[in-house]
C-alpha cells in the first residue's frame, strides 16, 4: 500500500494529467455540495436502519451513502475525499461487512441451521429494534455496500488516466 | 396500463438510440435515460424497493461511466460502417422479431396466473419472519444465500480491480 502511494505521488508530479480533478469544481458547486453531503449520508444511513419496515433496505442505503462519497469526490476532487475516508479505511469497512453477515449466519447452536433467523423471542414487533437478524444484516449490506462501490470508484478513477499516457 | 406501454416503447427507443449514436456522452446520458424509465415502471407495477434500488444504481453508473470511463477517453466513436455489418445487423434483426413472435404468441396474460409461492410469502411473512417489509423478508431471510453471494460476487469483484490497478503501475514503473 504504501509503495503504490509513493508511485501515484511520483506519477502525478510528473504529469499533472486532469487539473480539475485535483482541483474541484467551481465555489458554486463546493458550496452545495457542503450543505448536502451531510443530509444524503444521513439519509443513507436512516433508509438502511428502517429497512425492514419501509421500502429500500441494506443495497439501497448503502448506494445512497457511496453516493455521498462520491458527491465529495466529484466537487472537491480526490484528495479531500480521500481525507474523510481513506482507501485503508473504507477496504476495512467492505470486509467488516461481509465478517458480520457471516458471524450473524454463523452465530448459534448446534439446532439452528446456517444463516437461519434466530433470537425471535425478544424486542417487539414493528419497531426500529425489531426481533430477528434482519436488521443486523441490513447493517452489514450496508457497510459492505457503501465502502465497496466507494472504493471501486476510488480505484476506477486514479487508474485510467494512468493507463492511457 | 397504458402508460406502462408508453414507458416500455420510450425505453425501447432509447436502447436503440444509445447504441446507434456517435457521441459517448450522448450514449450515456441516454442510458441514464432508460434507467429512468424502468425506475418508473417498477414504480408502476407497485415495486417501490426495486424502483428506488433501480434508481440510485443508475445515477452511480451514469455517474462511473462518465467520470472514470470517458472523462479522460476520445468522445466520439471511429468505427466506420461496411457492408457485411449491415446484412448481419438485419439478419440479427429478423431472427429476433420472428423468435419473438413465437414465443409472445405462447405466453400467458401478463401477471394473470399469480403464483401460489407469492401469496404464501404474503401471508407468512410477518409471522415467520417476523418482518413488516415483506422483500426485505424474502431478501433476507427465505432467499438469505442469494443475498449472501451477492456480496461476495461484489467483495470479488473489488479485489480483481485491486489485482488489475496494481498489476497496470508495476508496468508502468517497468516502463519509465
Amino acid at each position: 500500500m504504501k509503495n503504490k502511494t509513493n508511485n501515484k505521488i511520483k506519477h502525478k508530479t510528473k504529469i499533472p494529467d486532469n487539473p480539475q480533478a485535483e482541483q474541484g469544481m467551481s465555489i458554486i458547486v463546493k458550496t452545495v455540495t457542503r450543505l448536502t453531503v451531510g443530509v444524503l449520508f444521513v439519509y443513507g444511513i436512516n433508509v438502511a436502519l428502517h429497512g425492514h419496515i419501509i421500502p429500500g433496505g441494506g443495497f439501497a442505503g448503502g448506494a445512497i451513502i457511496a453516493l455521498s462519497l462520491l458527491n465529495l469526490v466529484l466537487a472537491f476532487g480526490r484528495d479531500a475525499a480521500l481525507e474523510k475516508l481513506s482507501q485503508t479505511w473504507a477496504i476495512i469497512f467492505t470486509t467488516l461487512g461481509l465478517l458480520l453477515f457471516m458471524v450473524v449466519g454463523l452465530f448459534g447452536n448446534n439446532n439452528i441451521p446456517i444463516l437461519a433467523n434466530f433470537f425471535q423471542d425478544k424486542g417487539s414487533i414493528l419497531s426500529l429494534f425489531c426481533i430477528g437478524n434482519i436488521p443486523l444484516l441490513n447493517i452489514a449490506v450496508c457497510l459492505q455496500v457503501g465502502a465497496g462501490i466507494f472504493v471501486i470508484f476510488i480505484y476506477l478513477v486514479s487508474i485510467k488516466p494512468e493507463a492511457d499516457k | 396500463m397504458i402508460d406502462l406501454y408508453i414507458l416500455l416503447i420510450l425505453m425501447i427507443i432509447g436502447a436503440v438510440l444509445a447504441l446507434e449514436i456517435k457521441d459517448l456522452l450522448s450514449a450515456v446520458i441516454i442510458t441514464g435515460a432508460v434507467g429512468l424509465c424502468l425506475s418508473a415502471a417498477f414504480l408502476l407495477l407497485k415495486a417501490p424497493d426495486l424502483a428506488m434500488t433501480q434508481l440510485i444504481v443508475e445515477i452511480v453508473l451514469v455517474i462511473i461511466l462518465v467520470r472514470a470511463t470517458i472523462f479522460t477517453d476520445s468522445r466520439v466513436q471511429q468505427t466506420k460502417r461496411n457492408y457485411a455489418n449491415f446484412i448481419a445487423v438485419l439478419i440479427s434483426i429478423s431472427f429476433f422479431l420472428g423468435a419473438s413472435g413465437y414465443v409472445i404468441a405462447k405466453l400467458p396474460i401478463f401477471g394473470k396466473p399469480l403464483m401460489r409461492i407469492s401469496r404464501t410469502y404474503l401471508s407468512e411473512a410477518l409471522s415467520q419472519a417476523s418482518v413488516n417489509n415483506v422483500v426485505a423478508a424474502i431478501t433476507l431471510d427465505y432467499r438469505i444465500f442469494d443475498t449472501f453471494l451477492a456480496l461476495v460476487a461484489l467483495f470479488t469483484c473489488l479485489i480483481a480491480i485491486m489485482a488489475l490497478s496494481r498489476a497496470k503501475s508495476k508496468e508502468q514503473k517497468t516502463n519509465f
